[in-house]
């Protein structure tokens, strides 16, 4: 029970902290950057919305910064983002709400292949350390973990789009006539197979490298050599007993390594232009979108944070350490 | 000199540090290696590779080639800096909370834990898109600012192993101040964990350095590898057909990012019998 009011509270501080940076960071900057944007926009939005908008970063309102931080707060949390101005009059509740299902979709799906299929490889390598393959696949790995994803989307989308034209260069649905029923969802699976796929194939290299890591440790405790002792099959070492085991780090790196692969998910969304919310990010960026800006950062956070949440809770049934109030 | 022998002798260690010293080699002799100046802008612009531009030609008519040798210089600054920043911050608050324990360690912790948990990239664009001032300071600064957590964390378990060996008792029992034990007497003993983690922030700070500028975020108009490849991406190189001046930039920064990795591979390795064998 410690740990998971421990978890709740640890989310709750993140979550807080997260809507604070968004309060503070415009107000701590040399020259207020909002005022910048405002100024670029005005003439474009109506009086009403540039009203809004200088209540929200804090610009002419003869408020203490504590009212203000008050109110502020009070609209996050009922959802109250305000007007984007790149999509002007659309709110950025809206505009947001369009990206998230295919981010989550794309991103979600290629996320846990590539969790699955490097913890397996991990698990293997591990395993047969000095077969060829595990000479190829470690240093290919160490290689892709330490490549600018975005580069390799375009490498990517270079040969298999651009040159051998077998997929499509960007986008997440066909735009020409109106396709429906099962020829759409055709559609969409075909232009999210390759960013999908660069996705899997950068992600899958850090997983595989931690599992990896871990299974070398857990081989070489004293239990495992017990079991090799009492004469078990290789296949019940490997797996119900070093594996097993094995896991647990992986799971407890599964925040930072999110935040990781997140980054990397962003910058292949802006490379295959397909429509989520990195994408989005990138646009709100470039038309100095504030409002839309912070939303994004805010959605971004609050979904690791209750990926997070779920990964912890999921831990209580992994390690009854943790079920039994013992380690941390 | 011995660790130093120890490892070169790992043969990761000895990739990844040649690979370093290569980029460092293109750093320093940059006029000498470039052909022509990297802001000279009469060639014939948008060439595929020919003998006089092997990387082709931007679309403003410089030479690629000459602008990836010189961006190495900032690119490995860049890198190298926010590294060393990054670890400074890490050993300063990890070794702080690992030491005094109680309420300062779980209010360093905490931070820490809430500076991981929170997606870096989208932090540094953020952090980005705020400052109106463009340059290379700006850049580093947010870098290091979102990268020294997992350090400080990994610094302050091994702190708290170390820190009730007898030699640092003894230390206290003598008398000594806190700064004097924590610097003197327990950091010389955390060389090797720094080390790694000075490699694993370079990488963090290569990686975003380039995914910044590629966004358009840094400075466009300095000279790196990710500066290249915002323009190349700005001018739709790859639709030209002109792919050498997406691949080269890009394929450098992986191998600068793999000689990082390599080194902190090979000091984990040494520094953890378990890996080895």
């Amino acid at each position: 029970m410690r740990y998971i009011s421990k978890r709740i509270i640890f989310f709750l501080i993140t979550a807080w902290t997260a809507l604070t940076m968004n309060f503070i960071l415009p107000r701590l900057m040399p020259g207020n950057p909002a005022e910048v944007m405002i100024a670029k926009f005005q003439g474009r939005l109506n009086p009403q919305a540039i009203k809004a908008l200088e209540i929200a970063f804090g610009i002419n309102v003869h408020q203490s910064i504590l009212i203000q931080y008050m109110d502020y707060l009070g609209r996050m949390i009922t959802g109250r983002f305000g007007i984007s101005v790149s999509f002007y009059p659309s709110t950025v509740s809206k505009v947001l709400s369009q990206a998230i299902p295919w981010t989550i979709g794309l991103f979600g799906t290629s996320t846990v292949i590539a969790f699955l299929l490097g913890t397996i490889l991990g698990i293997r390598t591990s395993w047969r350390r000095n077969s060829p393959s595990s000479s190829v696949i470690v240093p290919l790995s160490l290689f892709l973990n330490s490549m600018p994803y975005f580069w390799f989307a375009l490498i990517i989308d270079y040969v298999f789009a651009f040159k051998l034209g077998w997929f499509p260069l960007g986008g997440a649905y066909s735009s020409r006539g109106n396709v429906t029923g099962w020829i759409s969802i055709g559609s969409i699976l075909y232009h999210a197979l390759l960013p999908g796929a660069t996705i899997i194939i950068t992600a899958t290299g850090g997983w595989l490298l931690t599992m990896r890591n871990n299974m070398m440790s857990v081989l070489s405790d004293d239990f495992v050599t017990f079991a090799r002792a009492k004469g078990l099959p290789d296949q019940v070492i490997e797996y119900k007993y070093a594996a097993r085991n094995a896991i647990l780090p992986s799971f407890t790196g599964f925040a930072m390594a999110l935040g990781f692969v997140i980054s990397g998910a962003l910058l292949t969304e802006i490379v295959f232009s397909y429509p989520g919310v990195g994408y989005l990010l990138y646009q709100s960026v470039l038309n100095i979108d504030y409002p839309l800006m912070q939303a994004i950062f805010l959605f971004i956070t609050i979904a690791v944070l209750t990926a997070n949440f779920i990964v912890d809770m999921v831990y209580i049934f992994l390690d009854p350490r943790v079920r039994l109030g013992g380690g941390e | 000199m011995k660790y130093v022998l120890v490892f070169l002798k790992n043969k990761k260690a000895a990739f990844g540090l040649g690979i370093l010293l290569f980029f460092v080699i293109i750093a320093i002799f940059a006029p000498y290696i470039a052909p022509y100046s990297p802001t000279y802008m009469g060639f014939v612009p948008l060439q595929p590779p020919t003998k006089q531009h092997l990387l082709g030609t931007t679309a403003t008519g410089q030479d690629i080639f000459s602008r990836v040798v010189w961006g190495t210089r900032l690119s490995l600054f860049v890198g190298i800096t926010t590294g060393l920043i990054a670890t400074v911050l890490s050993v300063v608050i990890g070794l702080t909370a690992g030491y005094f324990g109680g309420l300062v360690d779980d209010i360093l912790m905490t931070i820490a834990n809430i500076f991981l948990v929170i997606p870096g990239l989208p932090l540094i664009i953020i952090l980005a898109a705020y400052i109106t001032i463009k340059g290379i300071w700006p850049i580093i600064f947010v870098i290091s600012i979102t990268g020294w957590a997992w350090g400080a964390r990994v610094l302050r378990s091994q702190m708290l192993t170390l820190k009730n060996r007898d030699f640092v008792n003894a230390s206290v029992v003598v008398g000594e101040r806190p700064l004097h034990i924590i610097f003197a007497d327990i950091f010389p003993n955390m060389l090797g964990l720094i080390v790694a983690n000075f490699f694993g922030a370079s990488i963090y700070a290569v990686l975003s350095e380039a995914g910044l500028e590629f966004l358009g975020l840094g400075n466009s108009n300095a000279i790196s590898w990710g500066t290249i490849l915002y323009w190349a991406q700005n001018n739709q190189a790859i639709l030209f057909g002109l792919w050498p001046w997406m691949a080269v930039p890009g394929l450098f920064i992986a191998l600068l990012g793999m000689s990082f990795a390599l080194m902190n591979f090979a000091v984990d390795e040494l520094t953890n019998p378990r890996l080895r064998k």
